[in-house]
């Protein structure tokens, strides 16, 4: 389907196919099985200038807007979900310095960032703040010049790797999500160290690590916007990003197509390619159209959000429940459709499946995302009434 | 550090068929590309570049399609680009090649070194690097592995050889080649793609190098081609893997199959 690419889109698309089709695809199977961080892949991505695309051009970036973002991070999870995942939770911890931060903050972080010098996490998550955000437990209190951090943050995608971190933690208990807000603490500030570094199913090439912070001090001017913005910068944040997640849903069940039916046409049984047998066919179809769909759906959305939009939430939770569904039955219909060699490590489609498994779960479970946009829909017959 | 890159557009080999009728290429249909070896020194010279300031141009010789190769030059990072094309280049073998290029740097302007890939996969003769050094006047070294140190005026450079290497110290301006073991070329940067989408290529002709027109192209070639023709196709071969000892049990089989042994 023609989707009206500019000139540009079009060059960024064909630079991340070739990033992902000569530096990913040789490597992922090897990145997977020994859970390994795509530290020269992301290199590579920086030099590309892939890295700073969403990044304006006055902080050293291509000033490019969400559908760009969308069409590269499509192209790198074609070829691999983990790395794609290290790319995008990038600009997830970005989002609250772009959002948010002072003209001194962006000048002093995002043009490293933009070159891929050094990586961003975003820290939210703790072991009793899932879905309900609200639970966090990290506190940041104000003493003298410095804010004092103590508390562990969980499943930090980034975690180890990263160099600059956008936390969220309370700076007033007793105002429980009014009491958040966000900070920025760079690695090697003493009193941030790491805890366990997660084993996963998939996204196997995406580190996932824990961030303690005991009795950590960060000066005061590390504070994203005011004391109390914590949590809505932390929800601005997740709904800019959210569809990026469906574009990597879009992307993984994109390459598990692409994968299944050249095997498939090469597979003979009964004396004929399996391509040949409805039963496939039909599978295929049904893959590509919803498939297709998704991507629609992702595309549209991202285009509302760069015409200036306001209220997204609706739209991109949509967007990322409808592709990231769509990508785990596509990726498990990808491994039927192969077979038995679907299901070796020989071929990418199982590391694919998954790979697909965490879009169903993270930057807010599918289960939280029909929660917003139920919501949504409720709220607005409400304002009809 | 002002460097400059000589690079030439080659048929990817990958693709290449040879017509029966004429003997000839098929071009076709065939892609082209950057010659490998070229792309080596590009990003040797981008390398040196980024440790010691300065500019690359990227030069070539050949048709107005020559363009897009230096073009891809520039989305990784080379400055200017200047192609040498005139009717006059035409049917050049490596002399006369080279004697266009000598004539195309010395045109380019003031520069420290000239890095080239050690030979071209279509010709492969590896001869027009050492035969350009010899008309700029200027020293050679082929087959560099890597650079060691770059000071005003000399360099030290490491010269793959069959066994081991050589470490080579050289005045510049020098011309050097390398090899695939210097570096890793890099991927086309969206800012180098934009930039290359709009550059402007300056094309010399023969006249604006006052070049000497005898020495040019099929008239300044020495070299005369008799005879092309394809080497006659052999039979059906089949390249074994696996150790030796599995290999000569798969010639084992094969020989007992065709009842030979």
């Amino acid at each position: 389907m023609d989707y009206m690419l500019t000139e540009e889109q079009i060059m960024i698309r064909d630079l991340a196919r070739q990033v992902a089709e000569e530096k990913i695809v040789p490597v992922r199977a090897e990145l997977d099985e020994q859970n390994k961080f795509p530290t020269d892949i992301m290199k590579a991505m920086g030099q590309a200038d892939l890295m700073g695309l969403f990044i304006p051009e006055e902080y050293g970036g291509l000033g490019k807007k969400v559908l760009e973002l969308c069409i590269a991070v499509e192209e790198i999870s074609k070829a691999c979900v983990g790395v794609s995942t290290s790319y995008a939770a990038n600009a997830l911890g970005t989002y609250p310095l772009l959002l948010y931060g002072t003209d001194e903050q962006k000048k002093k972080y995002l043009p490293d960032i933009a070159t891929g010098k050094r990586l961003v996490a975003f820290g939210l998550t703790e072991a009793n703040a899932g879905s309900d955000a609200s639970g966090i437990q990290t506190t940041a209190k104000l003493d003298g010049n410095e804010y004092v951090l103590n508390g562990t943050k969980q499943w930090i995608t980034n975690g180890i790797e990263a160099e600059i971190y956008t936390i969220v933690a309370l700076t007033n208990r007793s105002k429980g999500p009014r009491g958040a807000s966000a900070f920025v603490v760079e690695k090697g500030t003493p009193g941030f160290t790491f805890g366990k570094k997660e084993n996963k199913m998939g996204i196997r090439a995406s580190s996932t690590t824990e961030l303690i912070f005991s009795d950590c001090r960060i000066p005061k001017e590390n504070l994203i916007a005011k004391e109390g913005m914590g949590f809505i910068i932390a929800m601005k944040t997740l709904d800019s990003s959210r569809i990026g997640v469906g574009a990597q849903g879009v992307g993984v069940a994109q390459g598990a197509i692409d994968e299944s039916i050249r095997f498939a046409k090469g597979r003979i049984q009964f004396g004929q390619p399996v391509t040949s047998f409805q039963a496939v066919q039909h599978i295929l179809a049904d893959m590509q159209t919803q498939t297709e769909a998704a991507r629609a759906l992702v595309y549209s959305v991202a285009r509302a959000m760069d015409s200036g939009a306001k209220d997204f939430s609706r739209a991109s939770a949509m967007a990322k429940l409808f592709a990231t569904d769509t990508a785990m039955k596509v990726t498990t219909d990808a491994v039927q459709v192969m077979g038995g060699s679907g299901y070796m490590k020989e071929y990418p489609v199982e590391k694919m499946m998954r790979d697909a498994k965490i879009l169903q779960i993270y930057e807010g479970t599918n289960q939280i995302q029909r929660n917003v946009i139920a919501l949504d829909m409720i709220r607005e017959v409400s304002r009809q009434k | 550090m002002n460097i400059i890159v000589m690079i030439k557009q080659v048929p990817d080999t990958s693709e290449v068929r040879i017509s029966r009728e004429t003997n000839t290429l098929i071009r076709d249909g065939v892609p082209s590309i950057i010659n490998p070896y070229d792309m080596y020194a590009i990003e040797e010279a981008i390398r040196l570049r980024e440790q010691h300031g300065g500019t690359v141009t990227a030069v070539t010789m050949g048709p107005p399609q020559a363009t897009d190769a230096l073009k891809h030059a520039v989305s990784m990072g080379v400055d200017n680009v200047v192609l040498l094309s005139d009717r006059a280049f035409a049917g050049a073998d490596t002399w006369a090649t080279s004697y266009a290029l000598a004539k195309g740097i010395q045109k380019i302007g003031p520069f420290d070194l000239v890095i080239a890939g050690k030979q071209a996969i279509d010709g492969d003769t590896a001869q027009v690097g050492p035969e350009t050094a010899d008309m700029l006047g200027i020293p050679f070294v082929a087959y560099i592995r890597k650079i060691e140190k770059v000071e005003p005026g000399m360099m030290v450079v490491e010269r793959l050889m069959d066994e081991g290497y050589d470490v080579v110290e050289t005045t510049l301006p020098a011309l050097i080649t390398v090899v695939k073991e210097i570096n890793q070329p890099r991927l086309p940067s969206l800012k180098g793609k934009m930039k290359a989408k709009n550059i402007s290529v300056t094309t010399l002709t023969a006249v604006d190098l006052t070049a000497d027109e005898n020495k040019l192209g099929l008239k300044g070639s020495p070299t005369q081609v008799v005879k092309i023709f394809p080497p006659t196709p052999r039979g059906d071969r089949e390249m074994l893997s696996g150790t030796i000892g599995e290999q000569l049990d798969t010639v084992a089989k094969k020989l007992k199959k065709q009842a030979i042994i």
